[in-house]
């Protein structure tokens, strides 16, 4: 049992450590009613953090409803990069703000 | 400068005739003018979300609603720091003239003719103050923070009429 309860131990510490080792953080400002630039490579279990410096509230809503972010004024949210693939996004509030995310594999 | 704002936001909410004349307008009065505008299409905002049933219509119109609630309270905030008092002036009494004017001329529609009168003035009103924007008040502009903030509003209310023409296109 105590074997056990080491090995469950040490497995998630190892999981843990190979995810930090390659997941990466990243910022995408939006001002002016606009999404500023989107990193060019992201991975799975990457981070985002959607920065929102206007004085409106705004959206990061992908279109394929993967996700949708509530950014109120002058606020910030943080999610994990989901999938991979190509994942359009804009603002439901304001439809003319858009984007997209290219996450590839590992 | 100001009769040619005046001009053509009288023509844009479908009015002609009176027009004044006046020199280029001071910050506390191109304060006033966008402080107008922006209570302007919140009253709008306010008549089509009491009177539409059509969910495109009243997000739209909320969202204007919080947009320039938004604007407002930063032109408010800043005049405030400026110590600036708003003046009112022709431009701002000829727009309030012809909103009123046009929020009586859509109080007599109902369903689908007032989606489309609401919609097709967004666009237009929007259209309009872009233009007195860009071509006049930000020019104008003297102090630093007012013309960033005016920018600012310029950016957005372009958005706002790209969304109008938008949700308008469902109409035609």
């Amino acid at each position: 049992m105590r074997i056990l309860r080491v090995a469950v131990l040490a497995a998630a510490l190892v999981a843990a450590g190979s995810i930090g080792a390659t997941a990466a953080q990243y910022t995408i400002v939006l001002q002016q009613m606009k999404f500023g630039p989107v990193p060019a490579t992201l991975h799975p279990g990457d981070t985002i953090v959607w920065q929102n410096d206007d004085i409106l509230r705004h959206s990061a809503t992908a279109r394929d409803k993967s996700f949708d972010i509530d950014l109120p004024a002058k606020s910030s949210a943080t999610m994990t990069v989901g999938a991979a693939g190509t994942v359009a996004f804009y603002c439901k509030f304001h439809p003319g703000m858009t984007g997209t995310l290219v996450i590839t594999p590992p | 400068m100001i009769r040619t704002i005046v001009i053509a936001a009288l023509l844009a909410m479908g009015l002609s005739g009176a027009a004044i004349a006046a020199d280029a307008p001071t910050d506390p009065q191109i304060a006033h003018i966008a402080y107008t505008a922006g209570q302007i299409d919140i009253a709008a905002a306010e008549q089509a979300i009491q009177k539409s049933k059509n969910a495109d219509i009243v997000a739209f119109a909320k969202q204007m609603e919080e947009d320039h609630k938004a604007v407002n309270d930063q032109a408010l905030a800043l005049v405030k720091k400026l110590n600036v008092t708003p003046e009112d002036n022709p431009t701002s009494q000829a727009l309030n003239k012809a909103a009123a004017d046009k929020l009586a001329e859509l109080a007599k529609l109902d369903g689908a003719a007032f989606d489309k009168a609401y919609i097709d003035n967004e666009v237009a009103f929007h259209k309009t103050v872009n233009e007195a924007l860009s071509t006049t008040l930000i020019p104008a502009a003297q102090n630093a923070d007012l013309k960033a903030l005016l920018q600012q509003g310029l950016t957005l209310f372009t958005e706002h009429q790209k969304h109008a023409e938008m949700v308008a296109a469902a109409f035609k």
